[in-house]
Formats: C-alpha cells, structure tokens, sequence
C-alpha cells in the first residue's frame, strides 16, 4: 500500500501556512490585517509565508489602497486548493492508518 | 507514532483555524441575559397600554391623526416608544459584554466575521420590521408578536452561519415559539415577553456556562 505520508505537502509544512491556507479554503478573501490577527505572528514573518506561497502559485495577493494606506487581500488560486485539499486527505489518511 | 500524533494536530489546527477566520467567535452570553432582560422590562412597561388600562396615545395631536388617518400613527403611541426604547438599550447592553468579550480574547470587534454577522442578521430584520409596520396600518396589531418572533428567528438562523452554534438552536426556538404564538393571538405579549425575555436568557446563561466561565476563572 501506498504510504500516504508521501502526499503530505511540503509547502504547508509550517503552522502558519495551515492558518494561511485554512483561512483562505473558507474565505474569498482575507486582508492582511486580519491574518495577522487570526495567526498572532508579525508582519515580517507573515509576509515571508504569503509571499513563499504566492511564489508557488498557491495563493494571490491583490494590493489596493484604501485612502493612504494599502489594503493587501489575499484569496487562493485553483492550484492551492486543489493541492491544500489533497493535503487536508492525507493527513485524515495518516490518522486512518492506525485504525 | 509521532506523525499520527503530529497529523491530528495540524488537522485539529485547520478546524480551528477555518472557525476562527468564517465565524465570529467573541459574542456573549452575557450579551443575551442582558437582551432577555430588557425586553423582560420592556414587556412590563408595555402591558398597562396593551390591557387598555393606560391611554395608548401620547397627547391631544394624537387625536387629531386618528382622525386625518395619518400613516404615522404609530408614532404618537407609548408603546412604539417603548418598544424603540427597549430595542436600543437591549442592543447596546449585548454590544458592551460582547465587546469586553473580545477584550479578552484580544481579537478585534469589528473584523469581517463581525460585519458578515450583522449584515446576515440585519437583512431579516429590516424586511420584518417593514412589513410589521406595513401590517400596522391595516390595524393588524394582532399578528405584531408572532411577527416580531418569527422574524427574528430568521434573522439569528440566517446569522448563526457566521457565528456560535447556539444561535442556530436559539433561531430554530424563536420560530416555533413564533409559530404556536400565531394560534393564541390574544396573548401575544407573554409570547412576546417569553421569546425576547427568557428564551435570551436562558440560551445566553447557556453560552456563558459553555464558552466564558472559563475565561473568568482564569482571571480569578
């Protein structure tokens, strides 16, 4: 049999990006902000995250401005979902196995 | 082992996560006993005018309108005051307790979960409120309680998507309270005082009993 550790995704490998990704599966979009708040982490790192993801086409960043200050939102693309999902299945396969 | 364990985990911190981001989470069961008792006070208040032993009307202009048929009516009774009275003061007390709420989650009040949640439970609420006050001109006063309730059990079932399970129970309550109040109409206003009053109280004693005697405990 397979070994479904293989299908565990290395790009969601952190808890940040499983806030990341968890967030944006069940919402359109998500601005920076209230990432921020959600995942309790600094801008620097939050950046660094977001900004490995949209590199992998995971998910896409739409700058605006609201008045001075800029508003980032953030939504998941085709790819991201599809491949969050399959992370999603192997990890409820590794709790399977012992079963 | 450990990547079992590990797996549980990170599955646990995605449920939590997709909650945490989609609903709003900070609302208060202090929140909902303090509603149920403004309305439980609003509904003493209101009884005298509604058993016919204090004059409905606030003054001698009053008289006038009856006569001309104004729409506006309505608002020359106590009990439209009254009512105007009790809805204001319910909705400020449930935003202070939930406020100080989130204070002590640290998460903000007025996020997307917070604004999806009113916006959800506002739409209701407004059509309901535009029909009763419709209905008031063809002097149904009758049908006033059972649509006050009905309405508002479909706003909080139309809202609990985007916030604390319970609401969807507390929803689903005012609705067949609602329902069975439209077979009794004569006494509208225990249902009233019943749906707004002790169904707040008890399902925001519940809430606090689950979710917040915790949070005080800890500070204790």
């Amino acid at each position: 049999m397979e070994n479904p550790i293989n299908n565990l995704n290395k790009l969601f490998d952190s808890r940040v990006r499983l806030g990341i990704m968890s967030a944006l599966l069940v919402n359109d979009t998500v601005n920076f902000n209230d990432l921020k708040e959600l995942l309790e982490i600094t801008d620097g790192n939050l950046a660094s995250h977001t900004k490995a993801l949209e590199e992998a086409n995971i998910i896409k960043i739409k700058k605006s401005f609201i008045g001075k200050k800029t508003n980032t939102n953030y939504s998941i693309t085709k790819t991201g979902e599809k491949l969050f999902n399959q992370h999603i299945d192997a990890l409820e396969k590794m709790i399977g196995r012992i079963k | 082992m450990n990547e079992i364990n590990q797996s549980s985990e990170d599955l646990q911190a995605i449920r939590q996560y997709m909650e945490k981001s989609s609903r709003f989470i900070s609302l208060s069961g202090l929140s909902g006993i303090s509603a149920g008792i403004c309305a439980l006070v609003g509904a003493i208040l209101a009884y005298p005018y509604i058993q016919g032993s204090k004059e409905m009307l606030i003054d001698d202009t009053a008289a006038w309108i009856i006569i001309a048929k104004s729409n506006f009516i309505i608002f020359y009774t106590w009990l439209f005051w009254i009512a105007v009275g009790t809805f204001l003061v319910a909705i400020l007390s449930s935003f202070f307790f939930t406020y100080r709420k989130s204070k002590k989650q640290g998460l903000s009040i007025w996020g997307k979960t917070a604004k999806r949640l009113l916006i959800n439970l506002a739409i209701p609420l407004f059509v309901g409120a535009l029909f009763l006050f419709e209905m008031a001109q063809f002097d149904a006063y009758v049908l006033f309680a059972p649509g006050c309730i009905i309405f508002y059990g479909l706003a909080l079932l139309n809202a609990s998507k985007y916030t604390l399970v319970e609401i969807r129970w507390l929803g689903i309550s005012e609705l067949i309270i609602g329902i069975i109040s439209l077979y009794f109409l004569e006494y509208g206003i225990y249902f009233w005082a019943f749906a707004f009053g002790i169904l707040h109280i008890i399902y925001g004693g519940y809430m606090w009993w689950k979710y917040e005697r915790n949070i005080i405990e800890k500070v204790a």
